[in-house]
């Protein structure tokens, strides 16, 4: 059995953000599979202004305590935001491009804290990409 | 002309500029007009990091979009040019002629702006500057994506719900 290391105890490790309806669909695949969707923030950024995404995103963090953002697209408004979040607090990592094998690697593991998994699972994510047929 | 957008979009460069709109027009550069931008290796070096490999992106100031203008128009690549407000696009149209048209993609809400369109909200000033530059030549149409109808400014002044 894991025990939960890092972040506060009971509360969502990381925040997913995206376009459209992007994070809550992943995040509820993510509870699909395995139940564990508490664990994740779902934030939508439609209609939004740039300081408002990142005004939001600064304000989830520091409600939970989450130290990772998750991201769709490397040039999208959500990860330009995250990464002035960085900028200011080079403590916090964000994962640009999650995917669902991202995001169940990281949930499950909670044996290290949030930032650490954070980065292992972008590596199982990357690994899960994977190429059938001619 | 090489410039195959004009665009104001307060998030400058995001997945719609750069997939959305840059795929099909197959753009490979982008040219980002904003004074603050431009004046901050930061800043700049945030955009840089968003756009793919295959897409230059140039930063400028409005007054140095206008001397480079012809420049941009000159590159054989297809390209998309951004500004982030209604106050800079109006700035540099009125100092380059050959701007023909405007994309509104996205002016979100702000106090003192009012909705014309799910992602278009503009002052009455905003409102009175786009009207000059369609009275000046420039056609003004919002469009978020290239799948949507692009409509003409005088349907977006009227607003979705009137």
């Amino acid at each position: 059995m894991n025990e939960d290391v890092g972040g506060v105890p009971g509360n969502p490790r990381a925040i997913v953000v995206g376009h459209g309806e992007f994070a809550g669909g992943l995040v509820s695949a993510v509870g699909q599979i395995c139940g564990m969707a508490d664990k994740l923030i779902v934030l939508s950024m439609m209609g939004m202004t740039p300081e408002d995404i990142e005004t939001t995103i600064r304000d989830e963090l520091t409600r939970t305590g989450a130290r990772v953002i998750f991201t769709d697209l490397p040039a999208g408004s959500a990860t330009i935001a995250a990464r002035r979040i960085v900028r200011d607090d080079p403590g916090i990592v964000l994962v640009s491009g999650v995917n669902l094998a991202t995001l169940l690697d990281f949930v499950f593991n909670t044996a290290v804290p949030p930032t650490e998994a954070a980065r292992a699972a972008a590596e199982r994510g990357k690994a899960s990409l994977i190429v059938v047929g001619r | 002309m090489a410039i195959h957008l004009y665009r104001i979009d307060d998030r400058l460069i995001h997945g719609q500029v750069v997939v959305g709109w840059g795929q099909p027009l197959n753009a490979r550069f982008l040219v980002l007009v904003d004074d603050l931008v431009a004046s901050s290796d930061w800043e700049k070096e945030l955009y840089r990091m968003a756009v793919p490999p295959e897409m230059d992106i140039y930063f400028a100031d409005v007054g140095t979009a206008i001397r480079e203008h012809a420049t941009y128009a000159a590159d054989p690549r297809p390209g998309i040019l951004i500004t982030g407000d209604i106050a800079s696009m109006y700035r540099l149209a009125k100092g380059v002629k050959a701007i023909g048209n405007v994309n509104l993609g996205g002016i979100h809400h702000r106090a003192g702006r009012s909705e014309k369109l799910r992602y278009v909200f503009l002052t009455p000033d905003e409102e009175r500057q786009l009207r000059e530059l369609e009275a000046a030549g420039v056609e003004v149409t919002a469009q978020d994506v290239p799948s949507a109808r692009a409509r003409p400014l005088l349907e977006v002044l009227e607003g979705e719900s009137r």
